[in-house]
C-alpha cells in the first residue's frame, strides 16, 4: 500500500463526515452531546456550588438569584448538581460501550470467520443473553453486591455485547465467503491480515453508528435504575434527580423539568448521531448493490455504473450506455414493415424511461416495434443492457413502479395497454390479462417460488380465481399439467415445497403454471439461461411441445442464438434499447444485415477453429 | 416439525436451567454477609452464625442449589425473609397486574405496528415518512422520562387518570381500564414506530421479491399477494421484532410501575432489591425467564408453522 | 513424469456433513490428470460435477481427503498457509464472478499491489509493476485510483486477470472466468487469455460449463460427470467425436446457431435419448 492510493481513501472518509455535518439532525446531535461533554469536563469550574453542599434555609428554591435553576428538597443547587451528574452518566454511557465492544467484537469475528464450536456456543449465548430482560439482571446484580455504577454498567455491556456480537458476526460471515477473500487466501495472506485488511473495513461503520446507539441506551438505563433509587444516594445522577422531582411533583414541579430535559437530550442527541451516521454511510453507492445490479442488469438495462451515478470508463464497448442516442434512426432492415391486420400482440414505437438522478430521463427502450401471431416464437436477442426484458415486461404490465412509458403503444388482442397520457401500463386493462391471456416464464426458477407454500397450492391457486374451477378440481389439473411438463411423481411434486424439488423440476413446474390456464401467449425472460445445458435443451423441448399443442405464442427474451435457432420463427435483435434487425429466423442467422448482428454471430464460438483469436475480423 | 419443536423446547429449557444456575450463584453465594444482613448490624456472631443455619446457608453452594431446583419443582420457591408470605404467593398476587399491562401494550404494538408498517411499505408517501421520523423520535425519547411526563401532565396536573393505582386482585373492570390506560399509552408511543419501522422494511424488502412479481403474472389479485404471500414471508422479522419488544417490556415494567404506582412484580423487585430480599429477587428472575422462555418458543413455533424450510433444518 | 507442471493424482474432496449425522459427503471420487508447461486443460462439467470443486481444491481451498497434488515437482496436498504464501507467485486463480471476487472499498492500485505486497516487492517497483499489467490486461493507466464498482462485469474480470498475473505464476486456474459475461465481452476475454499464454507461457486449468468455450480455448479436455472424469483426452477429438455416452449428450445438448443443423442435432439427440430408454427397460426386465 503506497502513500498515493491511500490518498483517494480518506477523502471517501472525508465525504462521510461531511455529508454527517450536513445533515441537520446529526450536526444538532453532535452538538449536543459535545456541550453534555464540555458541561463534564468543566463541571469544576462551571458549577457554583459542591456536589453536596446544601442550602438547607432554602429548599424549594425557584429559578433565579444564587440559584440558575433552583433547588432541591435539600437546598441543592440543581444546576450545579446536573452539572456534576453529567459526569458520571457520560462516564458510566463509555464504559458501558468499551466493555460491549470488547466482548461482542471479537468474538463476532471469531465466531464469523472461523466459525466451528465456538460459534455455535457463542452465538446460543448471545442469544441467552439478548432474551434476557436486562432491568431484572440489573436488579439481581444490585442485590448480590450492592449499588454500584460501575459494576451496573459493567453487567450492562455484557448484555449489549451480543449486539455487537451478531453485527460483527453477520458481516464477517457475509464477507468470509466472497471470493476476493478467497483471491487473498490463495495469495498466501494471513487470516490476521484478512481480517484486518478485508474485513474490518466491512464492520467498523455498522460498529460505530450502535455504539452511539448504545450510548443512548446506557444514559437511559442507567438512569432508569437511579430513578427506582438503586442507586449510591451519595452521587448525584440524573435518574435520582429525576426521582426527587417525580417524588415532589405537586411542590415544585420544574424540579422534574430538568434532569428530563438532560436525559432526553443526552439520549436523544446520541439517537440521532447514530442515525445521521447510518444516512451518511449509506449514501455511498452500496457495495451491495451493485453486485445485485447485476442480477437486475437484465431486468432494469441499467449497469452497474450508472446505478451509482459514476461513469463507466469506456475502454471497450462492452458496457451498455444508457444514455439517450440522438432519436434520427435510419429505416432499419426489416422493422417497420410488419404485416397488417390483427395480430395476438403489436408492440407500436415503444420507449421507456427511468427517473435519472439529475431529474432527466434515461431511456431504456427506444422506438421498439414488433408483432406476434397466435401459435408463432418470436425471440428477442440482445446483452445486458439492450432493453430486451424491458420490453418483455411492459408487456406484462409488470415493470418497477418508477418505470415511465414515454411513447408508443402496446396493444394485446385489441386491448390498448399503456395511458400515453399517464406514461404508465393501465393496470386496469392489463391485469385480468394476466394468466389468462399472457401469462410468464422467469429467469431463475428457484426465486420465482414462493417458499412457504406447497407447489401444488401455488399451481392450483391461479386455476381456482381464474377459471373458477373448484378445489379439487384445480389440484386434478395440476398433477395432470405436472404430469405434462415431464414430471415423474407428480402428486409428490404436488405436495412438496419449493425447496425440496431440483431447479431443473422447479423451472417445468414455472412452465406448468404459465400454460395452466391456457394463455394465448407465454413471455419466457431467459427461461434456460440458470439451467444445464443438458436440461435446457429439455426445458426448450418442453416449451416446443407447448406451442405445438396448445398453440401458445411464445415471446422468448435470450441472449444465446443456440436458443433461437432451437426454437424461434422470428427473432428481432436489440441493441442498447433499440431494435437494430428484425426478420424469419433463417434470414437473421444465415444473412445478417446489421453490423450488430453480425458482431453477435462473430462473437459466438461454434464452429470456429480453437485456439484461435475471435474478435479481430469481426468488430476491427 | 416434532423434532424441530423438541429441539427448540430443548433449547428453552437449557435457558432457563443455565440462567437459574447463574442468577442463584450470583444471589446465594456470599452466606455470611447474607445472614447478617438480616440480623442487623446490632447482632452477635452468634447470632449471625444461627441465622446462617436456621436459611441452611452453612450448605456447599451446589448442594443448596439442587435443594431449590427441588422445591421449585414441586411449585415452593421458599419463603420471604423479611415476612411470613411465600414467595409464589407474593409473586402470584402481583404477576396478573404486569401481565396486564404488557399483554395489553404488546397487543396493542402489534396491531398499530404491523398496520402502520404495512401501509407505509405499499403506499409509500407521507406515511411511510412518518413512520420514518416516529422511528427517530421513538428512539431518541427513553421510554420512562415519557412515561414521567405523561404521568406529570395527564395524571397529576389534567387529573384525567388516577394517580395512584386502584388494581389489585378484585378490582373491578373500571378501575383496571383507568389504572392501565395511561402505562399502556405510554408504551404504545414509545415502542409502536420502532416495530413499524422494522416491518415496514421487512414488507418492502419481501414485496420485491422475484416470486412476488411471478404471482402477479398468474393473475393474482394485489390484496391476496400482500395478504397470504408477502405478510407471511415478512412475518418472521416482525415477530422477532416483537418478541425482543416484549422482553424489554418486561424490563420496563419494572419503571413504569413505579412511576404509575401499579403493584406488579417490577414493584416487588424493586423493594426487595433494596431490602436484601433474595428469595423474592430469585423468584421474579425465575418467573421473568419462564416467561421469556415461552414467549420465545412461541415465537420460534409460529416461525416454523409459517416457514417449511425452517423446520426441516 | 517430473516435466509436468501439474499433476493431480486419484484427488478425492469430502466436506463434512453439517448436523448431528457424522460423516462426509464425496465430491470428488478421485480424479486424475496433469498439465503440461504453457498448455491448457479444459475442465467440463455440469452444476453438481465437482469441477469447482478440482479448482478449489489445487488452491489448498477445499479438504482433500485422498490422493496427491504435485506442482513444479512439489507436494502441495496439505500445503499450509505460509507454504501457500511461497505458492502464490507461481498458482493464482481468476474466479467467476468478477463482483465479489474483488474487494468493493479497495481501489484497483490496492487490489492489484496486495499480492505483491505479500511478496515483499518495494513500492516503486510495485507501482510499476500495476501500470505493466494494467496496460497488459488492456485497462487505462487511470484506473488505478478507482473502485471496482466503476467498472463493467467485462473489465473487472480483467482486473482478476491482472491480479492473477501479478507474480508471473505458472499456472492459472480459472473457474468460469468467462460465463457471466456477455457474448461480445466474453469472446474478448479469451482473446486475452489466449494472448497471454502466447507471450508469457502461462498454463491454465480452465473450468467451464460450455462445452464450446472449452473447446475453444483447451489443448486437452476432461470431462466430469458427478465426481468422476469420464473422459479425457485431446480437446478436438474429445469435442468432435466424443466417446463416453455422458459426452455425447452433452455435445447434443448444447444447442447450433443454425436452424436446420439445430434441428438434425436434436433429431440425434431425440434418438439417442430414446435408445437409453429402451436399454433401461431391456435392463429393467434382466
Amino acid at each position: 500500500m503506497t502513500a498515493t492510493t491511500n490518498a483517494p481513501a480518506s477523502t471517501r472518509r472525508d465525504n462521510v463526515l461531511l455529508r454527517f455535518l450536513r445533515n441537520p439532525l446529526g450536526a444538532i446531535g453532535l452538538a449536543i452531546v459535545l456541550l453534555v461533554v464540555l458541561g463534564a469536563v468543566l463541571a469544576p469550574v462551571l458549577a457554583p456550588f459542591g456536589v453536596t453542599t446544601a442550602d438547607i434555609a432554602n429548599p424549594f428554591a425557584d429559578p433565579g438569584g444564587d440559584h440558575l435553576l433552583g433547588t432541591d428538597s435539600s437546598g441543592r443547587d440543581t444546576w450545579s448538581r446536573l452539572l456534576w451528574a453529567s459526569q458520571l452518566t457520560l462516564a458510566s454511557a463509555v464504559l458501558c460501550a468499551v466493555v460491549a465492544i470488547a466482548i461482542g467484537l471479537p468474538s463476532g469475528l471469531i465466531a464469523g470467520y472461523f466459525g466451528g464450536p465456538f460459534d455455535g456456543v457463542s452465538s446460543w449465548s448471545a442469544n441467552a443473553l439478548m432474551s434476557l430482560p436486562a432491568i431484572i439482571v440489573l436488579l439481581s446484580v444490585r442485590s448480590a453486591v450492592g449499588p454500584s455504577v460501575w459494576v451496573t454498567m459493567i453487567v450492562f455491556g455484557i448484555l449489549l455485547s451480543p449486539g455487537y456480537y451478531r453485527l460483527t458476526r453477520t458481516a464477517v460471515q457475509s464477507v468470509r465467503n466472497e471470493l476476493y477473500v478467497d483471491a487473498a487466501r490463495v495469495s498466501g495472506l494471513s487470516d490476521a491480515r484478512i481480517i484486518s485488511r478485508h474485513i474490518i473495513s466491512v464492520v467498523r461503520a455498522p460498529i460505530i453508528i450502535q455504539t452511539a446507539l448504545i450510548a443512548g441506551v446506557a444514559i437511559a438505563i442507567q438512569s432508569g435504575l437511579e430513578f427506582l433509587g438503586l442507586g449510591n444516594p451519595s452521587e448525584p445522577t440524573w435518574g435520582a434527580m429525576l426521582s426527587e422531582g417525580f417524588r415532589n411533583i405537586y411542590i415544585s414541579p420544574t424540579l422534574l423539568l430538568w434532569p428530563a430535559l438532560a436525559i432526553g437530550l443526552t439520549v436523544g442527541a446520541f439517537v440521532l448521531i447514530g442515525n445521521a451516521l447510518r444516512d451518511a454511510l449509506e449514501d455511498l453507492p452500496k457495495v451491495r448493490a451493485s453486485r445485485k445490479a447485476t442480477a437486475a442488469v437484465a431486468a432494469s438495462g441499467m449497469t452497474a455504473g450508472s446505478l451509482s451515478g459514476t461513469a463507466s470508463i469506456a475502454v471497450e464497448p462492452e458496457i451498455a450506455p444508457t444514455v439517450s442516442i440522438s432519436t434520427s434512426s435510419d429505416p432499419l432492415p426489416g422493422v417497420g414493415e410488419l404485416p397488417a391486420g390483427d395480430h395476438l400482440l403489436e408492440v407500436r414505437d415503444l420507449e421507456i424511461g427511468y427517473p435519472a438522478p439529475d431529474g432527466g430521463l434515461t431511456k431504456v427502450v427506444q422506438g421498439v416495434s414488433f408483432s406476434i401471431d397466435r401459435g408463432e416464437v418470436l425471440s428477442i436477442v440482445g446483452e445486458s443492457g439492450s432493453g430486451k426484458s424491458q420490453t418483455a415486461f411492459a408487456v406484462l404490465g409488470l415493470l418497477p413502479s418508477s418505470a415511465r412509458i414515454v411513447g408508443g403503444s402496446i396493444v394485446i388482442d385489441d386491448i390498448q395497454t399503456v395511458d400515453t397520457a399517464a406514461e404508465r401500463i393501465l393496470q386496469k386493462k392489463v391485469a385480468p390479462l394476466r394468466g389468462r391471456r399472457i401469462s410468464y416464464i422467469p429467469q431463475e426458477p428457484m426465486s420465482n417460488l414462493d417458499p412457504n407454500y406447497t407447489i401444488g397450492h401455488q399451481l392450483a391457486r391461479p386455476m381456482v380465481k381464474l377459471l373458477g374451477i373448484s378445489r379439487s378440481e384445480a389440484k386434478r389439473r395440476a398433477i395432470e399439467l405436472l404430469e405434462r411438463v415431464g414430471i415423474a411423481d407428480p402428486q409428490r411434486t404436488f405436495d412438496s415445497y419449493p425447496n425440496e424439488i431440483s431447479g431443473g423440476m422447479a423451472q417445468r413446474v414455472l412452465i406448468a403454471g404459465a400454460v395452466s390456464c391456457e394463455p394465448d401467449l407465454i413471455i419466457a425472460d431467459e427461461p434456460t439461461t440458470a439451467l444445464d445445458v443438458t436440461v435446457q435443451a429439455e426445458v426448450l423441448d418442453l416449451l416446443r411441445r407447448m406451442r405445438d399443442e396448445l398453440g401458445v405464442a411464445i415471446l422468448l427474451v435470450t441472449h444465446n442464438f443456440g436458443v433461437v435457432a432451437d426454437i424461434a420463427d422470428r427473432v428481432a435483435v436489440m441493441q442498447r434499447g433499440r431494435l437494430v434487425e428484425e426478420g424469419p429466423v433463417r434470414e437473421i442467422l444465415r444473412d445478417p444485415r446489421h453490423p450488430y448482428t453480425r458482431t453477435l454471430l462473430g462473437s459466438m464460438l461454434t464452429g470456429r477453429e480453437p485456439l484461435t483469436k475471435l474478435t479481430e475480423e469481426t468488430t476491427r | 416439525m416434532i423434532t424441530y419443536s423438541l429441539k427448540r423446547i430443548a433449547s428453552g429449557i437449557v435457558l432457563l436451567a443455565v440462567i437459574c444456575a447463574a442468577a442463584y450463584a450470583l444471589l446465594f453465594v456470599n452466606g455470611s454477609s447474607i445472614a447478617r444482613n438480616i440480623v442487623g448490624d446490632q447482632a452477635t456472631e452468634a447470632q449471625v452464625e444461627a441465622k446462617s443455619i436456621e436459611l441452611g446457608l452453612d450448605q456447599p453452594l451446589p448442594l443448596r442449589f439442587l435443594d431449590w431446583v427441588g422445591s421449585a419443582l414441586t411449585g415452593d420457591l421458599g419463603r420471604s425473609w423479611f415476612g411470613t408470605l411465600t414467595v409464589s404467593d407474593a409473586l402470584t398476587t402481583r404477576l396478573p397486574v404486569t401481565l396486564a399491562l404488557i399483554g395489553v401494550a404488546m397487543l396493542f404494538v402489534t396491531l398499530l405496528a404491523t398496520t402502520i408498517g404495512t401501509l407505509a411499505a405499499v403506499k409509500r408517501g407521507w406515511i411511510d415518512r412518518a413512520v420514518q421520523v416516529g422511528a427517530v423520535i421513538g428512539d431518541a425519547i427513553p421510554g420512562f422520562v415519557l412515561a414521567v411526563v405523561l404521568a406529570t401532565v395527564f395524571a397529576v396536573q389534567l387529573g384525567w387518570f388516577p394517580a395512584v393505582s386502584s388494581i389489585g386482585p378484585g378490582a373491578g373492570a373500571d378501575a383496571w381500564i383507568a389504572s392501565l390506560t395511561l402505562p399502556v399509552i405510554a408504551i404504545v408511543l414509545n415502542y409502536v414506530t420502532a416495530s413499524a419501522q422494522q416491518i415496514r422494511s421487512a414488507v418492502i424488502q419481501q414485496r420485491d421479491r422475484d416470486f412476488v412479481r411471478t404471482l402477479r403474472s398468474r393473475g393474482l389479485g394485489e390484496s391476496e399477494i400482500l395478504l397470504k404471500h408477502v405478510l407471511r414471508a415478512a412475518a418472521p422479522a416482525g415477530l422477532t421484532v416483537l418478541s425482543l419488544q416484549f422482553v424489554g417490556l418486561l424490563g420496563g415494567a419494572v419503571i413504569l410501575e413505579r412511576i404509575f404506582a401499579l403493584p406488579g412484580i417490577g414493584q416487588l423487585a424493586v423493594t426487595s432489591t433494596v431490602s436484601g430480599d433474595i428469595p423474592i429477587v430469585m423468584g421474579v428472575v425465575l418467573y421473568t425467564v419462564v416467561i421469556v422462555v415461552i414467549v420465545n418458543l412461541a415465537v420460534d413455533l409460529i416461525n416454523g408453522w409459517l416457514n417449511p424450510k425452517v423446520r426441516v433444518s | 513424469m517430473t516435466e509436468k507442471l501439474l499433476q493431480v493424482d486419484d484427488l478425492a474432496v469430502a466436506y463434512p456433513r453439517k448436523g448431528f449425522r457424522r460423516g462426509a459427503t464425496e465430491i470428488l471420487h478421485g480424479v486424475s490428470f496433469d498439465i503440461d508447461q504453457g498448455k491448457t486443460l479444459g475442465v467440463v462439467g455440469e452444476s453438481g460435477s465437482g469441477k469447482t470443486t478440482i479448482g478449489r481444491a489445487i488452491l489448498g481451498l477445499a479438504p482433500i481427503t485422498r490422493g496427491t497434488v504435485t506442482f513444479d515437482g512439489v507436494d502441495i496436498t496439505r500445503a499450509a498457509r505460509s507454504k501457500r504464501a511461497s505458492l502464490a507467485a507461481d498458482l493464482q486463480v481468476v474466479f467467476q464472478d468478477p463482483f465479489s471476487s474483488l474487494n468493493p472499498a479497495m481501489e484497483i492500485g490496492q487490489i492489484l499491489a496486495e499480492p505483491l505486497e505479500i511478496q515483499k516487492v518495494g513500492p516503486t517497483e510495485s507501482r510499476a509493476r500495476v501500470a505493466e499489467l494494467l496496460d497488459r490486461v488492456g485497462l487505462p493507466a487511470n484506473a488505478i485510483t478507482r473502485l471496482p464498482r466503476e467498472f463493467s462485469g467485462g473489465q473487472r474480470q480483467r482486473i482478476a486477470i491482472a491480479r492473477a498475473l501479478a507474480l508471473r505464476p505458472k499456472l492459472i486456474v480459472c473457474d468460469e472466468p468467462v460465463s457471466a459475461l456477455d457474448l461480445t465481452t466474453q469472446a474478448r476475454v479469451l482473446d486475452l487469455f489466449l494472448e497471454i499464454q502466447q507471450d508469457l507461457g502461462v498454463s491454465y486449468l480452465f473450468i467451464s460449463h460450455d462445452l464450446d468455450v472449452i473447446r475453444h480455448i483447451s489443448h486437452e479436455v476432461a470431462v466430469l460427470y458427478r465426481g468422476d472424469v469420464v473422459e479425457h483426452g485431446r480437446s478436438t477429438a474429445v469435442t468432435a467425436d466424443p466417446q463416453h455416452p455422458y459426452t455425447q449428450r452433452l455435445l447434443l445438448a448444447s444447442p447450433l446457431p443454425d436452424p436446420d443443423k439445430q434441428s438434425e442435432r436434436r433429431a440425434l439427440r431425440a434418438r439417442m435419448a430414446e435408445d437409453e430408454r429402451l436399454a433401461d427397460v431391456a435392463g429393467g426386465d434382466r
